[in-house]
């Protein structure tokens, strides 16, 4: 069959599988959009190519598939660039399609020409410029392969405009061949093994667990490790969701703004057995006295992600989820062991406890002033347990992740690497397109949602309910708590004067607004929400000037936490 | 610590940028760099001489190997290789001293591939250190310029790529 490169286009998505793809038109891929007006694909029609591009990505963190974003050269091509780099962070798998002007011109400074394979070459997994239509099934195919295998990430297919009109035999290709990528799968059993026997003989371990427990699905896997050895489990931002933090094995989140019983936990292991995880800078905090009398397992399907911040002991490169049931399995061989195990690691659960009896994360309450943390408390009762929640990035980032207990894996989507405010919106947006039926909510600071609030349009559009909370300081309150701590108080730039009537905001796009400004007034205001159709803001007016606590202060070791400001 | 890298890729559209942009993103130092096609026309190969400490170097050819383009990574550091370098030399050559270049060019089996009245150009083929050796001895006569390929490699024996 012969086809044209925009048909052939949205065939090979088809055939991958792809049913909603977000997006934004333009010169050099109206040729697409014309096409699409004849396919099953369903296109959203963001408000801006970076909300397009965070919304496939919240659509793949919500469903584990690969997103997919399309947008014009030029000014569309490079406005997709953060929310490229926000993927390539938080390793989501993705497939950015830009278009490109035609080959001929490339090169010539031609009219919305970016050369977007130069600007994305480190933000993207991979990159092609498909120079000649009859690649261009292969290239699909290959990117949707690379997208989502190892370790996942965006791939950008920079498609110019005379390739889209060009004419080939479209034959979608059955397998993929690359002689230079060939992920490591399967974790080495000799290494399984010897991490079985390490964690046998622990008497203080640690499991410390990130996204890759979330990007490979292994929450099951890894509850039955976690049960079978009764080994705690404190998890990074992108591991939160992937353990219940109601079950008793639950340290919450270690690192920065972590509780202060998983980071003593850390400091005071003798195993620690990081699954998926990276040892960000924010986690870490000191290396040099990042648990340091631990040996550390290292379980990751990157190899440079190991060994890159700290020492390793015992490496495995392979799928978490993989390797975890060769664990179990291994586990089970070993009955005997496991009893003494669950024995000797009894004081060191004890250890814990009184840990966390001393220091639980907790907050001043307040009967005048809305408390932020409160706001999330409630929340979190008031929803459904498998409502999804996005964050923007600040201290009400922190927050939700401290006080909404999740307890179902891949509901808790948040900007964890780059950290980019105005993600939380268009995320919750694409989460809310691949289930229109769940709760999906998107806790924002009033900051943040002014960087992507155009999406209201989008969401009102589509009918996308998602409920959005916006707890109001009138501040940028993350680099103020800095400012405050670190600065002597000077408040530079970082107080929002304008006050916004965010209520009014939601009514100019035809959703709904409602506004609690007493701590009485909550509860209702929640509830109203989400017996409400359709996208509505809520908006809290919170203690301007609560901070993040506990907190361990740039520089300083996880065991140096400041319990409160 | 210096290291002698041969990386075998794809021939591809903006391979080396790929490469050249993961050593200035991470921060990895290149002392030189050189490539061109295997016999397999589909594939490059090139070699890359860098220093750094051993974490370094291990995120180096990690990183190398994550790259999609790259088929396979040697680090030669420790093995028995052979390691070559060109260079061409234009060198002041006066009456009196123009015998002493012949002499020198002579030792180290280069060639004067260029004669003007006032100049030679010397061309010279050695691992590094021997290309260093006859800079010092020509630098008193007044090197005019020069340029170096940077080195190239191939390990002894069975060590390497078949049929590339
Ligand atoms: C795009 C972007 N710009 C700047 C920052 C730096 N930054 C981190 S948190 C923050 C303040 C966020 O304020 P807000 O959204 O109101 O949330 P709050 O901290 O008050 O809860 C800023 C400016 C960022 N993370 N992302």
């Amino acid at each position: 069959m012969k086809l044209t490169g925009s048909k052939i286009l949205l065939e090979s998505l088809l055939l991958e599988g792809v049913e909603t793809i977000f997006g934004y038109p333009g010169g050099t891929v109206i040729n697409i959009y014309d096409d699409l007006m004849d396919s099953s694909i369903k296109h959203i029609l963001t408000r801006h190519e970076q909300a397009a591009v965070h919304a496939a990505d919240g659509y793949a963190r919500a469903t584990g598939k690969v997103g997919v974003a399309l947008a014009t050269s030029g000014p569309g091509a490079t406005n997709t660039i953060t929310g490229i780099a926000t993927a390539y962070m938080d390793s989501i798998p993705m497939v950015v399609i830009t278009g490109q002007v035609p080959t001929g011109l490339i090169g010539n400074d031609a009219f919305q020409e970016a050369d977007l394979i130069g600007i994305t070459r480190p933000i993207t997994k991979h990159n092609y410029l498909v120079k000649d239509v009859k690649d261009l099934a292969r290239i699909i195919k290959q990117a949707f392969y690379i997208a989502r295998t190892g370790r996942p990430g965006p791939v950008v297919i920079d498609l110019p405009k005379d390739v889209q009109m060009a004419i080939t035999e479209f034959e979608y290709p059955e397998k993929v061949e690359l002689r230079g990528y060939k992920p490591t799968f399967g974790g080495n059993v000799r290494m399984i093994e010897k991490a079985v026997k390490m964690m046998l003989a622990a008497k203080k371990p640690v499991l410390y667990v990130g996204g890759g427990a979330t990007l490979t699905d292994a929450h099951a896997e890894l509850m039955a490790l976690a049960e079978t050895l009764q080994m705690p489990v404190t998890t990074t931002l992108m591991g939160m969701a992937s353990f219940p933090k109601r079950h008793p094995l639950s340290l919450g989140m270690l690192g920065m703004h972590g509780t202060y019983y998983a980071n003593m936990a850390v400091t005071n292991s003798d195993v620690l057995i990081a699954l998926g995880a990276r040892f960000d800078d924010r986690v870490t905090g000191k290396i040099s006295t990042f648990a340091p009398h631990a040996k550390i397992i290292h379980v990751d399907v990157d190899p440079t992600s190991i060994k890159k911040n700290v020492r390793v002991d015992l490496p495995i490169v392979g799928d978490l989820r993989d390797v975890l049931k060769k664990m179990n399995k291994k586990l089970a061989e070993h009955k005997d062991e496991v009893v003494q195990e669950n024995e000797a690691i009894k004081p060191w659960l004890k250890e814990i406890a009184a840990w966390r009896k001393d220091h639980p994360m907790s907050y001043k309450h307040s009967k005048t002033e809305i408390k932020p943390q409160f706001v999330i408390e409630k929340l979190r009762e008031l929803s459904n347990d498998d409502a999804i929640v996005t964050t923007e990035v600040g201290q009400h980032q922190m927050w939700t992740a401290q006080f909404f207990d999740f307890t179902q894996p891949r509901t808790f989507l948040s900007s964890g690497g780059l950290g980019t405010m105005g993600y939380g919106l268009p995320a919750a947006l694409g989460a809310q397109a691949a289930f229109p039926e769940r709760q999906v909510i998107d806790v924002s600071g009033d900051g943040s949602f002014q960087m992507n609030s155009q999406e209201l349009a989008t969401l009102v559009q589509y009918r996308l309910p998602v409920k959005i909370v916006i707890l109001n300081n009138n501040f940028l309150g993350m680099v103020r708590q800095w400012q405050q701590l670190f600065f002597d108080k000077r408040y530079s730039q970082t107080c929002m004067e304008l006050p916004i009537d965010f209520t009014k905001l939601a009514e100019a796009y035809g959703a709904t607004g409602l506004r609690a400004t007493k701590p009485e007034e909550v509860e209702a205001v929640i509830k109203k929400a989400f017996e409400t159709p359709g996208p509505v803001i809520m908006e809290f007016k919170v203690s301007r000037e609560e901070n993040v606590m506990p907190m361990v202060p740039a520089g300083a070791g996880l065991n140096e936490m400041v319990l409160a400001s | 610590m210096r290291h002698t890298i041969s990386i075998l890729v794809e021939n591809e559209f903006g391979v080396l940028t790929r490469i050249a942009g993961l050593f200035s993103g991470r921060g990895f130092n290149i002392e030189s760099l050189s490539v061109a096609p295997t016999l397999d026309p589909t594939l490059s190969r090139m070699t890359i001489v860098t220093s750094g400490d051993d974490r370094i170097i291990e995120q180096v050819n990690k990183q190398l190997n994550k790259l999609i383009d790259t088929i396979k990574v040697i680090d030669f550091t420790g093995e028995d290789f052979i390691e070559r370098e060109m260079a061409l030399i234009k060198v002041t050559a006066e009456e009196t001293t123009r015998a002493e270049i012949l002499r020198i060019c002579d030792i180290f089996r280069g060639k004067i591939v260029d004669v003007t009245p006032k100049c030679y150009t010397v061309e010279v083929t050695g691992s590094p250190v021997k290309v260093n050796a006859i800079l010092d001895l020509l630098r008193p006569m007044g090197i005019k310029e020069l340029v170096r390929s940077g080195p190239v490699v191939l390990g002894r024996g069975p060590k390497g790529w078949k049929g590339n």
